[in-house]
């Protein structure tokens, strides 16, 4: 059992009674062999520095908090948001990223496997593989490929192999099977790149850890803007859940309230159902019989029926809480913050924002301090939400 | 009811263990059926998971057609209690359904249909002991699997925890018919047998008879997946298939 909320796991990779390594033999050497050489790295100070270094002048860290004064007001709220939308290629999926792509080098592979959901962890996963120079395969659900467009073309330009998945809903939880089956083939030469806070153990944990940024950023910027103290609130989106445990990270060992916003399509927690898939023991959507279904959203970064183990263990403990907002919610919140902010959030990122709309003056009461995880940036939706504005415009 | 390590030791020659996926077909039971009367020492039936990380496109493809057709554990189960041969059976599946079913009622259901086995594809032995202890009780063997990739020292752990027999894969990979044989097809199998006197059978890979000869010269017997379902997708006889594969390993 951890002691330390959102502290290392245990020896077998658990957070209570949630994560795991529920992965095939063949791949669990290297698991073995990942979880040895991360826990090397992070306690490497040459590492650090060098990932620090990439995050900086690479990523383009730190990425400020921004007080929203205007939504605040409209509110009556005070809100913050962490800019990840600032970071190179558009979302926090770069910080997991470069330090994975570092640790690979480090452990001698050669080739980079990796699932896509939205692209954003593809295409931060391809820019990595660019700049140190590794081989770039990407799997990526046929639904997904059509609806990110642009994000597989910045892929494909970026010198990564994009494979489209056809098989199961043909979304991100069919692209991890096929990474792992990729991975299982190659795991001599190859490290798998995971894009969340899923997989069985070390991934979990080591995906939160090179998020962490995130939260021990925001705590020293909330500091500063609060004259020393922390928010009462944090927001951030759920679909496995890498940007929320990052932000929580930071605010684990404070008052803060910890809200993870699922998709009502894909809301893992909700299901209130333990399962196992990918690697870890979470929460999961399935049926009586134990399969796994399928989540539908709008956005396709949460369109997930798991979500990571430690997320589950922190909804088990009571120390976060994970509702749940529907798409309808989600592209008003896209509108209004744009409108309100200049701030034009990734359909990802504005499930937090519409969880904020719904509940602000509700169980967010007026006077709160909130921050709000802004993940991504909304670029890559435009078509998608341009398409879905005028369908409701056609409806209402 | 003789455990199944014994069978397996008993046949006096290499063993022969066709796959089924459940519920692939209204009939799938006449497969089973066909494949025990062609000669099968054993046969391994997979109950079929939304999620098979570990299987080929074959395999995938009937997992996808069984779910399609309604197929759960239970039907599966179901129809196994018209089971009518007398090689023992080994269910092969994923976790998830277990977990699901819970482990004692799965254990038990197991053994009431007369099942003697079980391989859990992604069940490694650090998360097993739970399940095993609620296996045991119930006189099902869990087969732990060893893979090519496996070190040394853990094989020998993996090998000692295995009940029944060692389910050795030949690739590291996806199941699925292969060109060629794998050189780690028969190095698995070596190594194993270097550890262990359980009964190792390799999987994974073995797509034809003469794979089949070649391997059981180093293992005591072979699992054939991917050719028996791709025979069935494609309407041919199993019981032909099966036989032929016989044939070649006496």
């Amino acid at each position: 059992m951890t002691n330390v909320t959102m502290g290392p796991p245990s020896a077998k990779g658990y957070f209570g009674r949630f994560g795991g390594r529920f992965v095939p033999e063949p791949i669990v050497p290297a698991c073995l062999e990942l979880e040895a050489a991360f826990a090397d790295a992070w306690a490497d100070p040459g590492f650090r520095a060098e990932l620090d270094a990439h995050l900086r002048h690479y990523a383009g860290r730190p990425s400020p908090v921004t007080e929203c004064h205007n939504l605040g007001d409209l509110l009556g709220l005070r809100v913050l948001v962490k800019r990840e939308d600032l970071n190179h290629t558009g979302s926090h999926k770069i910080n997991n990223v470069l330090g994975q792509a570092l640790l690979a080098r480090r452990m001698g592979k050669r080739r980079i496997v990796a699932e896509t959901g939205a692209g954003q962890h593809g295409v931060a996963t391809a820019t990595a593989c660019a700049l140190f120079g590794l081989e770039c395969v990407v799997y990526m659900g046929e639904v997904d490929v059509a609806r990110q467009r642009l994000n597989v073309f910045r892929m494909e330009l970026l010198g990564a192999t994009v494979v489209p998945v056809t098989s199961g809903s043909r979304t991100l939880k069919d692209a991890v099977n096929e990474a792992l089956r990729h991975w299982v083939a190659t795991v001599d030469d190859t490290h798998y790149c995971i894009g969340s806070v899923m997989g069985p153990h070390p991934y979990p944990w080591l995906v939160r850890e090179f998020q962490r940024v995130i939260g021990d950023e925001s705590r020293a910027q909330c500091a500063e803007l609060l004259d020393g103290g922390v928010p009462t609130h944090v927001l951030a989106c759920v679909g496995g859940g890498s940007n929320a445990a990052g932000i929580f990270a930071g605010f684990a060992d404070t008052d803060a309230e910890l809200i993870g916003v699922e998709a009502a399509g894909g809301a893992a927690i909700g299901s209130d159902l333990v399962g196992v898939v990918h690697g870890s023991k979470s929460m999961l959507l399935q049926d009586d019989a134990g399969q796994v279904l399928e989540a539908y959203s709008v956005s396709a970064g949460l369109d997930y029926p798991g979500i990571g183990p430690e997320h589950a263990h922190l909804a088990d403990i009571g120390r976060a809480k994970y509702p749940s907002v529907t798409d309808d919610e989600v592209i008003e919140a896209v509108r209004v913050v744009s409108r309100t902010e200049g701030l034009i959030p990734a359909l990802e990122s504005a499930h937090a924002f519409a969880y904020l709309l719904r509940e602000a003056g509700r169980s967010i009461p007026r006077g709160s301090t909130v921050l709000v995880n802004l993940s991504g940036r909304g670029d890559k939706d435009m078509e998608q939400i341009s398409d879905l504005l005028a369908q409701r415009k056609e409806t209402s | 009811m003789t455990a199944l390590i014994d069978s397996l030791r008993a046949t006096g020659r290499p063993v022969l263990v066709p796959y089924v996926t459940g519920g692939v077909a209204e009939n799938w039971m006449d497969h089973v059926h066909a494949a025990v009367d062609a000669g099968a020492d054993a046969v391994e039936i997979g109950i079929p998971f939304s999620d098979p990380v570990i299987d080929g496109p074959v395999i995938q493809a009937a997992s996808v057609r069984a779910l399609e057709r309604g197929t759960t554990p239970d039907t599966v189960l179901r129809d196994l209690a018209s089971y009518r041969g007398s090689v023992p059976l080994v269910v092969m599946t994923y976790y998830n359904l277990v977990h699901r079913y819970g482990h004692s009622a799965f254990a038990s259901r197991l053994a009431e249909v007369g099942v003697r086995g079980v391989v859990l594809a992604d069940l490694p032995m650090e998360e097993s002991a739970e399940w095993a202890e609620a296996a045991d009780a119930a006189g099902v063997a869990t087969v732990q699997i060893a893979a090519p990739s496996t070190p040394d020292d853990r094989l020998e752990e993996v090998c000692a925890r295995s009940k029944g027999f060692v389910y050795a894969m030949g690739v590291m990979g996806v199941t699925g018919e292969r060109a060629v044989l794998a050189d780690s097809a028969c190095a698995i199998a070596r190594r194993v047998r270097a550890v262990t006197d359980k009964p190792v059978l390799v999987g994974v890979g073995v797509s034809t008879p003469e794979n089949a000869a070649a391997v059981t010269e180093h293992a005591d017997g072979v699992v054939i997946g991917a050719p028996v379902m791709r025979r069935i997708a494609e309407g041919g006889s199993v019981g032909e298939l099966v036989g032929r594969f016989r044939s070649a390993l006496g």
